[in-house]
């Protein structure tokens, strides 16, 4: 790495090298405790006096308190047991970089869970996103990215139901960039055998958490030998440790190719691999069922995890009360799993399922006329 | 230097991917008023293949997998249709069996230099095996070797072949000779591996307007440039500020950008919104994966590869098909339409026309259709059924 980088050592070069690195130490510390720990990114929070989780909640930017209050609404009729606690992670600028404030991160922190609505990313000024922000202040090394069908919107695709697992610290999106010489860029795409050993065990016991037999990488080492080479390799040799789950890999191409042709085959997987391709498959997946409005994701890191709605802020329907929230009602459904409340998460999801496929208080992106409220009242008589 | 060169060969592209204005309304749209306006002819390029005998000689690599079925079906209906070619076929194979017929450098070296002197060639798919570093990619070898620099996925609906998305009418044009697959990787320390993404900006230039002079010359109306600049701030970053500043260039094209991965999104659930898309190598091979499967796969999308001397023709879709090998159950569709675009980048329209009216008509009738199109019938069968057509059509 450092010969490398002395060898092609120009002026101009430009490298973002504190984050991947923070990432390489904090994994090989943490690779000690995964024998003695077992569950890689368990849930640690614990209830407080009156019996209730404390859920740390970012509202986001836009229509982001809307589709929050409708979720509040909803979990509040289920009698979840969560105490929300609103936080503000509005971007202060710290030694430079851009950072959310200690409030914000002292709140996760203490719950070790988060949900979050969407941010907007202010353009240019070099403000690093703050999603990026929050995954790097937080080592949230997996994206996990469930797709389904929802019964009452139609898309060229039916029944489909996949899920995606996306290392999220390091590859392509190491951020480790320079000008070797004017007009001659060089991009480092990262792959460490203790990152991928983390997302890939998390992989296989998320495929034994919800059920499923089958794991899937999905790499590129006909061409990147060394790097999805590695990945494919820790992969293999942690499948032994997981004899009741059937391990395979597949070609990027052919993962591109197959589920755009016939997405069914994927529903009985969990699909892991590296961070671009990842990226790109979860989107093309949410693609399938409708878009962004409709999928749930969550960020899973071994301190905490935050589960979020992935899709803009849409500044133009903001405060009109016309906003889905289905995208966030879902990714709480994940955060609830996550903390072992499957009970509440069925019975909600249930519901809501319920009121899409009925297709009477569908919000306007999806063809009706509901209004934000309507569609969570319509949910809350389902329960 | 190069632009001048990359605009010459995307408007030899106007020959090559041109389609007849078809009995069967089928005129792909960049093609349609080529007849009008002819842009450039084979006489003035400047590589042009020497005809010997009254016969161009074109270099054919069959390759893995179903390569040797589809390439005697290109074959075998080239010959009924007198097409003046003669075929040097050079039998390579990435496959790593240790055997006389399997990977040999000795047989890749003579494959490029019989497309170096030939300057055009039909090419199936190598395999690419995956264990083992140090063994490149031969199809990544060829297009570095001869830099073919942009790939050309031509992806349309075929009428009457009935998939889950209709109107798609879209062109992927990739960066062939950079990027991801610049091959250079690294292990650091044990457990820690670099691969280095590559952009420059003399070959971004070069694809950039390789992709404008391409949409000008087919009369295609919208150029979008596929990036991850939101990321990659840098090296996606030059690659979307060139494909920019070389659209000022061209006013009379619509010139966007998007996000690698909103152009997924987009191409699975509206892909009706894309027109010509050009984008570094990576992305290339995710997008025209996709995109072959919205209008029936790998099968019945055609490409080729474009370089300054030399242009090859491969399926626009790159599967080996190691699984259907010697089942006769291939498509041979995508490679005959390949060769189709090789006879147009020739000249030879006629003969072009009446290939490609005849695989159109069988495909159409449905009567005769391989198993990926939804079909019975066997790689045989349609290359028969193919050649019936094109009787009754004299």
């Amino acid at each position: 790495m450092f010969a490398l980088r002395s060898i092609a050592a120009p002026a101009q070069r430009q490298c973002f090298r504190a984050a991947p690195r923070a990432t390489v130490t904090f994994s090989l510390h943490n690779q000690r405790t995964y024998a003695t720990q077992g569950k890689v990114a368990a849930f640690t929070g614990q209830k407080d006096a009156s019996g209730n989780y404390t859920v740390s909640l970012i509202e986001g930017d836009g229509i982001g308190p809307e589709i929050a209050v409708a979720v509040k609404d909803i979990f509040a009729a289920a009698k979840t047991p969560i105490a929300w606690e609103p936080i503000n992670v509005d971007p202060i600028l710290k030694d430079g970089k851009t950072a959310i404030p200690d409030a914000a991160i002292e709140s996760i922190k203490r719950n070790k869970i988060a949900l979050k609505g969407p941010l907007a990313t202010p353009i240019g000024k070099g403000h690093v996103s703050l999603n990026l922000t929050l995954r790097r202040t937080f080592n949230l090394f997996a994206n996990l990215r469930p797709c389904r069908s929802v019964a009452g919107y139609k898309t060229p695709y039916d029944n489909v139901d996949t899920v995606l697992i996306r290392e999220n610290t390091e590859g392509e999106y190491s951020g480790i960039e320079h000008v070797v010489v004017d007009g001659v860029v060089q991009s480092i795409k990262l792959i460490t055998r203790e990152a991928s050993e983390r997302v890939l065990r998390f992989a296989f016991q998320h495929a034994q958490s919800i059920g499923r037999k089958k794991v899937r990488v999905v790499h590129k080492a006909t061409i990147m030998k060394m790097s999805d080479g590695l990945f494919l390799n820790v992969a293999r040799q942690l499948a032994k440790e997981f004899p009741d789950i059937e391990f395979d890999a597949e070609l990027l191409d052919n993962t591109c190719l197959k589920m755009t042709t016939d997405p069914l085959p994927y529903n009985d997987k969990v699909l892991v691999m590296p961070n671009l391709y990842g990226d790109i498959l979860s989107d093309m997946c949410a693609g399938l069922i409708g878009g962004l409005g409709l999928t749930p994701s969550g960020n899973i890191g071994d301190e905490c995890s935050i589960f979020e709605a992935v899709h803009g802020s849409a500044p133009d329907i903001a405060g009109k009360g016309l906003a889905n929230p289905t995208a966030l009602l879902l990714s709480s459904m994940m955060m609830l799993r996550h903390m072992g409340l499957n009970d509440y998460a069925d019975r909600i999801e249930k519901a809501a399922f319920a009121t899409l496929a009925e297709g009477k208080a569908l919000t306007g992106d999806l063809g009706g006329k509901a209004s934000t409220s309507e569609f969570a009242k319509a949910i809350i008589a389902k329960l | 230097m190069l632009s001048r060169n990359s605009s010459r060969a995307a408007q030899r592209l106007l020959r090559a991917a041109a389609q007849p204005a078809q009995r069967l309304n089928m005129a792909r749209s960049f093609a349609s008023v080529a007849d009008e306006q002819p842009i450039q002819t084979v006489q003035s390029d400047i590589f042009k293949p020497t005809k010997y005998g009254g016969k161009y000689t074109v270099t054919l690599i069959p390759g893995d997998g179903i390569g040797a079925e589809v390439a005697e079906s290109v074959k075998t209906i080239f010959k009924a249709d007198n097409v003046p070619i003669v075929w040097e076929q050079i039998e390579v194979s990435g496959i790593d069996d240790a055997t006389t017929k399997g990977r040999t450098e000795a047989a890749f070296a003579e494959s490029v230099a019989s497309l170096r002197r030939n300057k055009l060639g039909l090419k199936g798919i190598l395999h690419t095996p995956i264990s083992r570093s140090g063994h490149q990619s031969f199809n990544v070898a060829m297009r570095q070797e001869l830099d073919i620099y942009a790939s050309i996925s031509l992806v349309k609906n075929i009428p009457g072949l009935k998939t889950r998305h209709e109107n798609v009418d879209l062109c992927i044009i990739r960066e062939n000779t950079e990027g991801e697959y610049s091959g250079l990787e690294h292990q650091s320390v044990p457990g820690v591996v670099e691969s280095l993404k590559i952009i420059t900006r003399a070959k971004s230039e070069r694809i950039a307007k390789f992709a404008f002079s391409f949409a000008l010359a087919n009369h295609r109306k919208k150029v979008t440039c596929i990036h991850k600049a939101n990321i990659m701030k840098l090296a996606d970053g030059l690659f979307r500020g060139t494909f920019n500043r070389l659209a000022k260039e061209f006013p009379q094209l619509e010139a966007n950008d998007m996000i690698v991965d909103n152009a997924s999104m987009q191409c699975v659930s509206r892909p009706q919104q894309f027109d010509v898309m050009v984008m570094p190598n990576l992305y290339g091979g995710i997008l025209s994966n996709i995109a072959a499967a919205l209008v029936g796969g790998p099968g019945v999308v055609p490409g080729c590869n474009m370089g300054r001397d030399v242009a090859v023709f491969e399926p626009g879709c790159r599967h080996v098909g190691l699984d259907i090998k010697g089942k006769d159950q291939a498509n041979p569709t995508a490679l005959l339409l390949s060769g189709t675009m090789l006879l147009r980048h020739l000249g030879l329209d006629d003969h072009a026309n009446r290939i490609s009216n005849a695989v159109y008509d069988v495909i159409a009738q449905g009567k005769v259709r391989t198993r990926d199109m939804g079909g019975v019938a066997t790689n045989n069968e349609f290359t028969r059924a193919i050649l019936e057509s094109m009787e009754k059509a004299l």
